[in-house]
């Protein structure tokens, strides 16, 4: 019984370290590749040897799909790729591909140099791994072998960011990545088409949020201070919200960006263009919305400069870097602010400040206090509930599977997907796997004789009635022709063999045989009042194909025989016809 | 399947194709040489041009067109194969009643509109004050002076078209990208491939589960900017069509390019002005970037190089946001990240300027010498009128035409006498008569359909045999206004057999290899798709209650059953009786075969090859007995 199982390596019942095995009409397929931000041992990356403990993984994995640049999505390449060892291809949209190295050198970077771990990535791995991607344009088919082939949508999450959909045969899954289902200021909303998957992977990171308008939430956001945010995604977005309104309000307060790599990133949306919104599209021309005026780049010894400011400092969750060492510096204040403007995974300072606590452990037993304002603005491009109901309706999916996100959530959201839409939803934890039956239909090739043939009677009136169609299957090695029993016949060389019957049908009549033809030929006329009955010159009698005629009985003249002769193709009128002429003929009248 | 061929112009085509019930326009290009049957349009009112003698001033702008030899609006699609082949959309799409949609590459749509804007935009701009449309009468066009008098089908010629229908066309386009499956009515595939000529352009398959049709339009095997051509996905087709292939095949465009540079530099360094006659994208970023290489070593870093076009920042700005569309060079400056063109940085240090039009900001920062890019390139309107006015009258200045699309000659026709020196260097990246005979070779195509152009040797060359294409089958040629019936003939179409159906199957092996299994399936057909489902199961007889009519028991004649194949052993089928309770069984040799007589039932029964003959009285349960025991020796289909 053909099959689809799916296995989350990470992301199952949590976010963070997407990782999700998907074996298809016997493809395997990795979707993404993450890092867990919660965690800095082994448990940060996914746990490979699931997915084969002797082979190589180039010989079980067919591909690996990258649905865009955050870490928590591809995080883990390299080391997956160039430690465990994976040389079979990667595929990414092109934005991914160009931003992901930075994304990759920029962690290696915290861990290595400032956290000092030891046998982590090297700069060369990453390049190395990078070499091993094929960029892939939106709604192109990629066809990876001659049965596998993915096709990448547009996700509206990040630059770049796409769904997947993996199509083998008639069978297919769609696994969304993170994605949003409302337009923002620099990016377009996430779209697919009705293509009827068999699964739906999608992210449910918001599955109990449903947003209210954005316009509401910017007025209380623009008072002051830090956002943490990642290097670039949100970043871009809020920095285009803040450059329209210290425009539109003439506003003096500095902004400024914590790292060199966002004026680099600023480039790269420069370039990528055609991947953003419509409106950014249309009047690039005239004013690019990624050069800004009011946003400037930030050095360290502002932090204690006097006066408002407001700060991007990366990282976005607050667990490392630059961010966190101006929350530490600011958090004494309580005329301050943080504001939080994504998901923070558990573990991380972002989470713990969010959720409530005030004294924080930091490392060396010191105790942080924090008296400034926390703020959690949900700037986060994913979709919220309504969002992933949107997205479920365009696909039509025949089936549903949870992932990137928290459990209760997610049972929330579940309930709600199998109600409206009547299909199996399922969540599974990570190492859980998910088995989905198939039945694939087979595809084989009619001939168009036969077809037209059939077609054509379908058209008639009466075709309401389900019309057989007969015909005879020809299975050559794996060609499969569908042609009519005739030409089934000739291909191979075989005669046909005719089967005929004739029965003797006695009649008691005295009269001559050609007047009970006669007979028989207006009996029959008025009874098959739909067929085509006729009476031939030589006195026989004919019904469709069927033959009948009359002759005299040897032994009795008051008896006459019918003869009704057909063939084994026209048996059920032949039959027919017999037990009605046994019946006798109505009286002449 | 047929093709309607509504362009006779090898390089600017319109075909419809007729493929399995969908009408598919391929390309839709306008050509524009009937222009240079009209007088220049001045910015500025030339006294020169305005006193010319004989048939002054005609109605503007008009454009050769298509015949109706189709009913437009029967067209399901149309396909771009790239910019310069859809500049004829609007006259389809909001005069024919067309209701269909186009597909084309961003690429493609963004600059297609450019090209468009900036012809309306050089048309608008000089409104003519009186317009003549009555010399089209066939009588009196009888009487014009040649070649007016022997142009053909000038019904046809129209007026350029306004930026709001240029609009409304656009907007009917669907976006796709290279490698993208579109399906048409569950019945087609098309899908665009790369086809390395100029940014978004593409060939396009067309194609069913069972044929493939490959459109070949404007393809290039240069290294120039634009991703590289797709030839393997051209294999394996039915038909291929082959437009647009190079319009000046004796000239290899690296040489041309080299040439351009150097008259270029010496021009300059004499004192004179360079005019470049060129469309607002194209080759004219491949210039840039030679010129670029080229202008530090030649000396001419101080030369201000200037781009005048109403949409000459657009195509610039446009040209750096296409990386995906780009050659592999190029895409990986994107990751630096760096802009993909060197042009952005001749911008940035000022010598190269781009301007909407002569007027306003321009006046003030004009130098000379300088080397000026501008259209049009038929040079009979644009800015380009303007400096040829201007410096036609100087022997320092040259005009260096690049595009291939107009006769030089004719285009400088109404300038004459001039003293400016001219050179020719077309640039023209299409393939050329040795890469279409490589590339067919390479995909092999069952047949090939061209224009009627590539497949003689061309006019004024007519010894040159290499300048045709030369394939096996030889190629199916067409002209304007011809129906082809194309050399196919459709067999088999794609059912799927639902998997309940493919479980009852029951296949026997036949030969070695080959197995058989007899269907009787419903067949379901919605949107072009068909479907084999396992047949109802008989229905259960409703009760007594219900009088039956006599026409309910006629079985429909329809229901059709297998054909029966094999032979019938004589012995083992008596055996075979006997063991089913027959006595008194007599067996008849006769000339083809045998008479099997069952005395008591008074039934007998001829066996011979090919056909079996159950004679018996009207005891049908004798019968289906005996019709049984016969199937047992036979095979059905």
């Amino acid at each position: 019984m053909p099959e689809i199982r799916v296995t989350p390596l990470g992301a199952g019942q949590d976010v963070g370290r997407s990782c999700i095995l998907v074996s298809i009409a016997g493809k395997n397929v990795m979707l993404d590749c993450g890092m867990h931000m919660g965690f800095s041992d082994d448990r940060r990356f996914p746990d490979f040897s699931y997915i084969t403990r002797s082979g190589r993984l180039t010989d079980f994995l067919d591909c690996v799909i990258i649905s865009h640049f955050h870490l928590d999505h591809c995080g883990a390449l390299p080391y997956f790729s160039e430690m465990v060892g994976y040389d079979g291809p990667i595929y990414m949209t092109q934005p991914t591909q160009a931003i992901c190295p930075i994304l990759l050198e920029d962690y290696r970077k915290i861990a290595v140099d400032k956290k000092g771990e030891a046998n982590f990535f090297t700069s060369q791995m990453i390049k190395d791994c990078m070499k091993k991607v094929v960029a892939v344009h939106l709604h192109q088919t990629v066809q990876v072998d001659d049965e596998l082939e993915i096709k990448a949508y547009y996700a509206g999450h990040v630059l770049g960011a796409a769904m997947f959909q993996i199509k083998v045969g008639s069978e297919s899954v769609v696994y969304t990545g993170d994605y949003n289902m409302t337009p923002d200021r620099h990016l377009g909303a996430a779209w697919i088409d009705k293509c009827r998957p068999n699964l739906l992977i999608t992210e449910s990171t918001y599955a109990t949020t449903i947003r209210d308008s954005k316009r509401c939430r910017e007025r209380d956001f623009l008072k002051k201070v830090l956002i943490p945010v990642f290097a670039l995604g949100r970043a871009q977005e809020l920095c285009i919200l803040l450059e329209t309104f210290w425009e539109r309000m003439d506003l003096k307060a500095p902004i400024y960006f914590s790292t060199g790599l966002t004026e680099k990133a600023n480039h790269y949306y420069k370039l990528f263009i055609p991947w953003t919104n419509q409106k950014i599209r249309k009047t690039f021309v005239q004013r690019n919305m990624f050069e800004f005026k009011h946003i400037k780049a930030f050095d360290r010894a502002f932090a204690d400069s006097p006066g408002p400011m407001v700060v991007f400092a990366t990282p976005g969750m607050l667990h490392a870097g630059q961010s966190l060492q101006i929350f530490r510096k600011w958090a004494g204040n309580e005329k301050n602010m943080v504001i939080m403007p994504g998901y923070c995974v558990q573990g991380t300072v972002g989470h713990k400040i969010l959720s409530g606590q005030r004294k924080l452990e930091m490392e060396g037993r010191q105790v942080l206090e924090v008296k400034m304002q926390v703020e959690y603005m949900s700037f986060s491009a994913h979709a919220d509930a309504k969002g992933i109901m949107q997205l479920v309706g365009q696909a039509e999916p025949e089936n549903v599977l949870l992932v990137h996100g928290e459990a209760k959530k997610m049972e929330f959201l579940k309930q709600k997907i199998e109600q409206e839409f009547r299909v199996s939803c399922y969540m599974p934890a990570n190492g859980e796997t998910v088995t989905l039956p198939t039945s694939p239909s087979i595809p084989v090739g009619v001939s168009l004789g036969l077809l037209k043939r059939e077609m054509a009677q379908g058209l008639l009136p009466d075709a309401k009635k389900p019309r057989l169609l007969h015909g005879t299957l020809i299975m050559k090695d794996s060609n499969f022709r569908l042609v009519s029993s005739e030409q089934a016949l000739k291909e191979l060389g075989l005669a046909e063999h005719q089967l005929r019957f004739t029965c003797r049908v006695h009649l008691h009549d005295t009269r001559k045989e050609q007047e009970t033809a006669v007979r028989v030929y207006s009996h029959l006329k008025s009874v098959l009042k739909d067929h085509c009955v006729q009476h031939l010159p030589d006195g026989s009698v004919t019904v469709e194909s069927i033959l009948i005629q009359a002759a005299a009985h040897s032994e009795d003249p008051g008896t006459k025989v019918l003869l009704v002769s057909w063939t084994y193709q026209d048996e059920e009128l032949g039959s027919y016809l017999t037990s009605l002429l046994k019946k006798g003929l109505p009286q002449a009248s | 399947m047929k093709l309607y061929c509504l362009s006779g112009h090898p390089t600017l085509p319109c075909n419809v194709l007729k493929f399995k019930s969908t009408t598919v326009m391929l390309d839709c290009g306008l050509d524009m040489t009937s222009t240079l049957n009209f007088l220049p349009l001045p910015l500025v009112q030339s006294p020169r041009l305005s006193n010319l003698p004989g048939w002054s001033l005609k109605d503007g702008n008009a454009f050769l067109d298509k015949t109706e030899l189709i009913d437009l609006s029967t067209v399901d699609v149309i396909l771009i194969s790239n910019y310069h082949c859809m500049m004829a959309l609007p006259y389809i799409t909001e005069h024919t009643g067309f209701t269909g949609t186009v597909y084309a590459t961003e690429p493609t749509v963004q600059i297609g509109r450019l090209l468009m804007e900036e012809l309306v935009n050089f048309i608008e701009r000089v409104p003519k004050a009186q317009s003549a449309s009555l010399w089209k009468n066939k009588d009196i066009q009888r009487l014009l002076p040649s070649p007016l008098k022997d142009a053909v089908e000038v019904s046809t010629w129209r007026r350029c078209y306004t930026m709001q229908e240029v609009n409304s066309a656009l907007s009917k386009i669907q976006l796709v990208g290279y490698s993208q499956k579109i399906e048409l009515f569950g019945a087609v595939q098309v899908t665009p491939l790369s086809s390395g000529y100029a940014l978004g352009s593409s060939n396009w398959i067309i194609q069913s589960h069972y044929e493939k049709v490959s459109y070949v339009s404007g393809s290039s095997l240069l290294t120039t900017h634009p991703q590289p051509m797709d030839q393997a996905s051209l294999k394996n087709s039915d038909v291929l069509i082959l437009t647009g292939l190079t319009q000046i095949p004796t000239a290899n465009p690296d040489g041309m390019v080299g040439e351009f540079c150097s008259n270029l530099a010496l021009t300059v360094r004499n004192g004179g002005n360079v005019l470049v006659p060129c469309y607002p994208s194209g080759v004219i970023y491949d210039l840039l970037e030679c010129l670029y290489q080229y202008i530090d070593s030649a000396g001419l870093s101080s030369i201000p190089f200037y781009f005048i076009s109403p949409v000459a920042n657009s195509s610039l700005e446009f040209s750096q946001i296409f990386a995906e569309w780009l050659c592999h060079n190029k895409q990986t400056k994107v990751y630096l990240p760096e802009p993909p063109f060197p042009h952005a940085e001749l911008i940035q240090t000022n010598k190269l300027k781009h301007y909407p039009s002569i007027h306003g900001d321009f006046s003030n920062d004009f130098r000379q010498p300088c080397v000026v890019f501008t259209g049009h390139p038929s040079l009979r309107f644009g800015d380009v009128v303007h400096f040829m006015e201007l410096w036609g009258k100087s022997s320092l200045n040259t005009v260096i035409f690049t595009e291939p699309d107009f006769s030089y000659l004719e285009a400088l026709a109404p300038y004459q006498p001039l003293a400016m020196k001219c050179i020719y260097c077309p640039i023209d990246t299409r393939l050329n008569f040795i890469q279409v005979s490589k590339l067919l070779k390479e995909v092999q195509p069952l047949h090939v359909v061209c224009p009627e152009q590539y497949t003689q040797p061309p006019p004024a060359q007519s010894h040159r045999m290499d300048l045709m294409i030369d394939c096996q089958p030889p190629a199916m040629s067409y002209r304007r206004a011809e129906v082809l019936a194309l050399p196919f003939k459709r067999r088999y179409e794609k059912i799927e057999i639902m998997p309940e159906l493919a479980d009852s199957l029951v296949p026997m092996e036949i030969k070695p290899g080959v197995s058989l299994a007899t269907v009787s399936a419903v067949l379901h057909t919605k949107d072009n798709k068909h479907v084999l489902q396992p047949p109802p199961r008989p229905a259960q007889p409703t009760g007594g209650k219900k009088r039956k009519r006599a026409s309910d028991d006629i079985p429909d004649c329809k229901v059709l059953k297998p054909l029966l194949s094999g032979s019938i052993p004589v012995d083992q089928f008596v055996q075979t009786l006997e063991k089913h309770g027959f006595s008194d069984i007599k067996v008849e040799d006769t000339a083809k075969g045998h008479i099997v007589l069952l005395q008591e039932a008074e039934t007998l029964i001829q066996i011979e090859e090919d056909s079996t003959h159950i004679i018996c009285d009207n005891d049908e349960m004798l019968r289906v007995r005996l019709r049984d025991l016969v199937l047992k020796f036979l095979q059905k289909f």
